[in-house]
């Protein structure tokens, strides 16, 4: 009873603006905005039907829709593609565990990635790509998912043994794609038939997840009192970030089998993958460094006042603050890593560009066709660093970072 | 070498291997040991691939003839010229296209943030589409849409596609009708840098002046009416045709005349100032964000005109958060102009790698290249530093 009253006493805050207040706001708040208002409206209004009507009538998606294992894999061979079918299908059980346990935007992307799998095996159209296999194959995806879901809502398992699973996919994923020599069941597959979107994903993931912790340890080495190391990471960290990425890749893949023994023998996808960690490391250095500085003094004091030891210092209270500060820098380190991948095409590394280059000029018919392909490969790259630079505004939001959204 | 009796003092019985000190020397000892190992580890290694494969490691080779062709060198170049003429000409590619990128991705770049926080919805969406758009795909896709897809439609040469200006398009790329000097020009251009330089001073002169005593000086008027008076007295010093336009023309076979850009600087220089525009609408619309509202409030309260507001009360504030990210911004420009070896345009680094491939002198080729660039970077952070640090708070 008292709290209606109350209620009825308290000043509302304003309605939300109406419709037609907000047109009046936003679109004629003024002569000159109306002027702009009325010309811009037919132009925006051209510009997307001429947009949507190309795409649906006049583009010719062949080179596009006749390739996708192509596309997704490259040359894999395709009587060991169900390496990559185990990957993906752990990487979607792994995913469907996060969603349990943790939702929020997860839950989002597994039911997006499920509904994905789902529409793709159910496409009602005859492709000698899409057999029965490949359908059942996609459609075990979204089961997986939610087995992952489930599992992921029992209390017992820790958070902790869902990170150590996705650290242990990459390793798993490499030597399950590679394969062991003289083996019946996994035989080797050389790197030069890896490609498209597996090769993109793993130097970016590769990238991110080998560069994240040398990036850290150049950050200590240029804070560090010992002026060796501090000289030698600040050298590294400045020559690295003062020349382009294409420059560290000729080098890792002409200059740097000179430096070391004559009979060492890098992988080309191994040297690609060195450089683009060593490159992402000194941008992800200085980053780290950014976030050092900003931990007060008085911290490092105060844990050393406790009885700290050195290392305890530094992973339990300086890491944890300087990383959290310097998150959204982290992040949009890593999406930049993901679209500079694209420049393995130079050196000759199918990637996921490369292999729309290649089909391009695999056939003179598909020249005509290079508009589709190159629009889908940047339509499918916008896509996944637009989820990426997604996510981080939400882990920021959550992490109470960011003020803005 | 872990001597440790006269470290330890006899009140504090610490043990060698806990001691501080001790710890830091042997830190500095291994640390030196491991990379000074690798590094000479590294270099016997190279010395012996160096001999095995008959390496040169000199910059000797500079001197001799480049053998191989560029098309459309920016400078006077043949193949018969030298191997440092050909980095030249690289170089100045390199320079024109990041330049020119830098300046048209600075203004394009802060037109997008100033649409972006415009108060009108669909001017701030569209806005907000080229920024998304842009900053989410790898550049490299970018240079092949640019590139292959709508320069690859342009027509043949005999199909031109002709603009007003005039302005001709067609395979061969961009042919703009461009001012060149007639014979005369030379007085008129001494007489514009003669003007440009005498106003600058004035201008500094009585703004310093107005500065001190507080007096109008008008100094605005006064240095731009100089300028005018300068640039009319050498234009009739020099019988009134400095410039004469110098207009594209088809002879039969190809465009002749008139300013020509190849599509591969076209492509190059579109994709790469539309690009780093994109990052830099949110740089600056940051730095206008970030300024405290009940400043322009004040400065509105106090009369200032618009314009004042924005030139005394936003700008200063503003360039102070925007300049450093801007700097990174430069930098990365000049660094991504190096994927110009993707469509054949010949930059610093497209030049180099036809050395390496042609003479096999790997090392002090990329050691050049790396160089060049190393200094480019420190070169432009350093100016750039000196009018940040101008702009700065004052602290005293």
């Amino acid at each position: 009873m008292i709290n209606t009253e109350i209620e009825q006493e308290m000043i509302k805050p304003p309605l939300p603006p109406g419709p037609l207040k907000w047109v009046k706001e936003n679109l004629f708040s003024s002569i000159f905005n109306s002027v702009m208002t009325v010309a811009l409206i037919p132009i925006v209004f051209y510009l997307l039907f001429s947009v949507v009507s190309w795409a649906l009538f006049s583009a010719d998606w062949r080179a596009v829709t006749q390739f996708p294992l192509l596309y997704t894999v490259g040359q894999y061979p395709r009587d060991q593609i169900w390496r990559v079918g185990v990957i993906l299908s752990s990487i979607f059980l792994f995913l469907g565990i996060s969603w349990g346990r943790w939702g929020g935007l997860l839950r989002s992307i597994s039911l997006a990635a499920g509904l994905v799998c789902v529409v793709t095996a159910l496409l009602p159209v005859q492709h000698p790509q899409l057999d029965q296999g490949m359908r059942l194959f996609l459609g075990s995806n979204t089961v997986m998912i939610l087995i992952g879901y489930f599992i992921g809502r029992i209390k017992a398992v820790k958070a902790s043994v869902i990170v150590v699973g996705w650290l242990l996919i990459p390793i798993c994923a490499v030597v399950l794609l590679a394969g062991i020599e003289n083996s019946e069941l996994i035989p080797n597959v050389p790197t030069t038939l890896w490609g498209g979107l597996l090769v993109t994903f793993l130097l970016a993931a590769g990238g991110i997840l080998l560069s994240f912790p040398l990036g850290v340890a150049l950050a200590f080495g240029r804070r560090s009192d010992l002026p060796v190391l501090s000289g030698f990471s600040t050298i590294f960290i400045e020559v690295i970030r003062g020349v382009p990425l294409v420059t560290i890749l000729f080098m890792f893949s002409i200059i740097l089998a000179l430096f070391l023994p004559v009979e060492s023998r890098i992988d080309r996808l191994v040297r690609a993958l060195m450089a683009v960690t060593v490159f992402s490391a000194a941008y992800s250095a200085e980053n780290v460094r950014g976030g050092l500085q900003s931990v007060p003094l008085g911290q490092i004091e105060a844990a050393k006042a406790l009885g700290m030891s050195n290392l305890k210092t530094t992973v339990f209270i300086v890491l944890p603050q300087a990383l959290r500060a310097v998150l959204p820098a982290i992040a949009g380190q890593f999406i930049s890593l993901f679209k500079d991948t694209t420049l393995v095409v130079i050196i000759g590394i199918n990637d996921f560009l490369g292999i729309g280059r290649s089909i391009i000029n695999s056939d003179p018919e598909f020249v005509q066709l290079r508009t589709e392909v190159y629009i889908f490969i940047a339509l499918i790259y916008w896509i996944f660093s637009y989820l990426m630079s997604l996510a981080s505004r939400r882990l920021e939001t959550a992490m109470g970072i960011s003020d803005n959204l | 070498m872990t001597n440790n009796q006269p470290l330890i003092s006899d009140k504090a019985n610490i043990p060698f291997y806990r001691d501080e000190r001790i710890i830091k020397i042997f830190a500095q000892v291994l640390s030196a040991v491991i990379i000074v190992g690798i590094l000479i580890w590294a270099i016997i290694n190279f010395f012996k691939a160096a001999d095995a494969r008959n390496m040169t490691l000199t910059f000797s080779f500079l001197k001799e003839s480049a053998g191989f062709p560029i098309s459309n060198p920016p400078i006077d170049y043949d193949p018969s010229m030298s191997f440092a003429r050909a980095f030249q000409v690289g170089l100045v590619n390199t320079l024109l296209v990041s330049g020119l990128g830098i300046i048209f991705a600075t203004i394009f770049g802060t037109l997008i943030a100033l649409a972006r926080l415009s108060s009108n919805w669909i001017l701030s969406r569209i806005a907000l589409v080229f920024i998304e758009f842009h900053r989410n795909i790898p550049l490299l896709v970018l240079l092949f849409l640019w590139y292959f897809v709508v320069f690859g439609m342009v027509p043949q040469v005999k199909e031109s596609i002709k603009w007003p200006g005039p302005i001709f398009l067609n395979k061969r790329g961009i042919y703009i009708a461009w001012p060149r000097l007639t014979e005369t020009g030379g007085i008129f251009v001494t007489m514009a840098a003669i003007g440009i330089l005498v106003s600058i001073i004035v201008f500094i002169i009585l703004r310093k002046r107005r500065k001190i005593t507080g007096k109008a000086t008008y100094y605005l008027p006064a240095s731009l009416g100089l300028l005018i008076v300068f640039f009319l007295f050498g234009w009739l010093l020099s019988g009134g045709t400095p410039f004469q336009m110098d207009i594209p023309s088809f002879t039969g076979i190809n465009y002749q005349g008139g300013l020509r850009l190849t599509p591969e600087f076209a492509g190059m220089f579109l994709s790469l100032s539309l690009y780093t525009a994109a990052f830099i609408a949110e740089v600056v619309r940051g730095g206008i964000q970030a300024v405290d509202k009940g400043q322009i409030e004040a400065a509105r309260a106090i009369g200032l005109p618009p314009m004042q507001v924005l030139s005394l009360v936003i700008m200063p504030q503003a360039l102070r958060i925007i300049i450093p990210p801007m700097i990174s911004q430069y930098l990365n420009l000049t660094k991504n102009s190096s994927l110009a070896l993707a469509i054949g345009f010949q930059d610093v680094f497209a030049v180099g790698k036809i050395v390496i491939n042609q003479a096999g002198r790997a090392v002090p080729v990329f050691a050049l290249i790396m160089l060049t660039y190393l200094s480019l970077s420190l070169l432009t952070s350093f100016v750039l530093n000196i009018y940040n640090r101008r702009i700065q708070f004052v602290t005293r």
